[in-house]
């Protein structure tokens, strides 16, 4: 009997193990916004004492007042993501169509995947130069082109990869039973690519939300967004403030990605280098 | 002439949908490189002065440079080497378990790197959580004590940061090519007698290593040319080389300006190299491996 019975225990133990193992490292990872999570609502919380002796909700007043630089920075983030996310789409669809379909030219691939393999930072002081001749520097536009440069590859590869799997004998059918190219994109292209589009907008809307460098040198410190404010508390050091702001700007990302891996019924969140390879 | 017509309209019709993305990432991405180029050699922007190499001359003869060079890409290494490494036997233990490890994993991934910057400083600074606990466990008697964590001259703080940043990301695509590689190979190995590490080395490794290397090669860029996580959690000095090139560049002094465009431009092409050195030399050794290995 108990012959037996060890190593099945030493199994037990071994699973046990490796799950607290797991658990514990989760825990860990989510230490920082656990901080985060408890100084969003304190007021002021001294060195010595490790929990809070007070909580309140001082810094979400401050966020949620009518008129607070919260409120607006969150508005003109969500406004040039979603603007950002829009003509992406727009400009990536079609160019993931060629991409997916065709030969395209070494160069051409290059050009257009350039932005994504180098650093922004050597091209920043360039870009900063052409949006001044373009009278676009400082202004909500000029920050939306700017933040297509990143998404805008991103976008041409996942579409990229959709479309590479996309049968084509679906439109030539539906063409040759007389429907017009419209009714063929609307009825039949669209509903087919509507998952992969999906995925590249959340990824497009994150990078856009995220994006901090490219507004600091491009938006000249006027145009306001969520990172930038957060990067101005950062300096000021009101902790109340900053978790509430940092807090505040974790929201949306996950529930773009919430969102869509609820409606697709797959997670999303894999590089597009892992959809590119059809790994799903 | 009308041949030349024909071909031109066949050329527009298949890469004419190419054009506008092309168009955009061409002005803006390009038309900067190319001012950028201009300016770094004078021949552009203020104090343009006729062509020359004086720029990049001064800063090859700068001991600040390779000095940020060097630590920039001693960064990079040392995060993507602990990142795949610990990814991958984070990726290894979540295997067996449910979909909910992928779910996890990707809630760190569309965290801006300023709240992850905010969380770290509140965890790890002298006054930080981790120095509360550490007083209050009786480790430490005052924040003093506790180790300089963030904005250290060892980059610590900084190297956290990307180790808790990458290593999620580095088993979630190791998760999930080991998702969709399947587990026949490798019981077939076991099958066949090689002992589970013999397994792992000969068959789930190789397996595995365009993939881990494409994803190592993601992090070294990211990391390298990062910017905001140095200038945040590191030192005044020394400085990485994307913080060098920002602080050239708000310098009162015009000339450091050019400098810091010609800096920038060696930092693309110093990345741009070891991404393809990476790539080509290790894509070619692993597939010359892998060709030795085919039945």
């Amino acid at each position: 009997m108990r012959k037996e019975s060890v190593p099945f225990m030493r199994a037990t133990f071994w699973k046990v193990l490796h799950r607290v193992g797991i658990v514990g490292l989760a825990l860990i990872g989510f230490l920082p916004f656990g901080v985060l999570g408890v100084w969003a609502f304190t007021r002021a919380w001294y060195f010595p004492d490790g929990l809070p002796q007070e909580w309140s909700f001082a810094g979400w007043q401050w966020a949620l007042h009518p008129g607070s630089q919260v409120r607006s920075a969150f508005g003109q983030s969500l406004s040039i993501a979603l603007i950002t996310t829009l003509l992406a789409l727009l400009l990536g669809i079609p160019a993931g169509r060629v991409l997916g379909r065709q030969a395209v030219p070494a160069w051409i691939r290059l050009i257009l995947l350039l932005p994504i393999i180098t650093s922004p930072l050597a091209v920043l002081m360039g870009m900063q130069a052409v949006l001044i001749r373009l009278r676009l520097e400082g202004t909500l536009l000029g920050v939306v082109l700017v933040h297509l440069i990143p998404v805008i590859p991103y976008m041409a590869l996942v579409m990229g990869s959709v479309f590479s799997r996309f049968d084509l004998g679906y439109e030539t059918q539906a063409r040759s039973l007389g429907a017009d190219p419209w009714q063929v994109w609307w009825q039949v292209t669209l509903p087919l690519i509507a998952p992969g589009m999906a995925i590249g907008a959340v990824f497009a809307f994150l990078i856009s939300w995220n994006e901090f460098l490219l507004t600091f040198f491009v938006g000249g410190g006027r145009v306001l967004t969520l990172p930038m404010l957060l990067y101005s508390l950062l300096q000021g050091g009101n902790n109340t403030l900053v978790a509430t702001v940092a807090l505040l700007s974790v929201l949306p990302g996950w529930l773009a990605l919430g969102g869509v891996s609820v409606c697709l019924g797959q997670t999303v969140g894999v590089s597009p280098t892992e959809i590119r390879d059809g790994e799903r | 002439m009308n041949s030349l017509r024909g071909a031109r309209l066949s050329l527009l019709n298949r890469y004419g949908p190419l054009l506008p993305a092309l168009a955009l990432v061409g002005l803006l991405y390009g038309g900067g490189l190319l001012l950028a180029l201009a300016q770094s050699v004078g021949l552009y922007g203020l104090g343009a002065s006729g062509l020359t190499l004086q720029g990049y001359g001064e800063l090859l003869r700068d001991p600040e440079v390779w000095g940020s060079l060097g630590l920039s890409l001693g960064i990079a290494l040392v995060a993507t080497g602990l990142a795949i490494l610990f990814g991958l036997g984070l990726a290894l233990g979540l295997r067996g378990m449910g979909g909910w490890a992928i779910w996890l994993g990707q809630l760190t991934l569309p965290i801006p790197h300023l709240v992850g910057v905010a969380g770290m400083l509140l965890l790890l600074a002298p006054s930080g959580w981790l120095a509360r606990l550490a007083f209050q466990v009786g480790w430490i008697a005052s924040d003093q004590d506790f180790p300089l964590w963030v904005n250290d001259r060892g980059y610590v703080g900084v190297l956290l940061y990307w180790l808790w940043k990458e290593i999620p990301f580095a088993a979630l695509v190791t998760l999930t090519l080991l998702r969709s590689m399947g587990r026949d190979l490798e019981q077939q190995a076991r099958l066949l007698g090689a002992s589970g590490w013999q397994c792992f080395w000969a068959v789930t490794l190789p397996l595995l290593r365009p993939g881990l290397l494409a994803t190592g090669i993601l992090i070294f860029g990211f990391v390298f040319s990062s910017f905001e996580i140095p200038f945040l959690l590191g030192p005044t000095y020394p400085r990485t080389l994307p913080v060098l090139i920002y602080q050239r560049f708000t310098h009162i002094n015009l000339e450091q300006r050019q400098q810091a465009i010609a800096l920038g431009l060696i930092l693309l092409g110093v990345a741009a190299a070891g991404v393809s050195l990476a790539a080509g030399v290790l894509g070619e050794v692993g597939s010359r491996l892998g060709r030795g290995k085919q039945p």
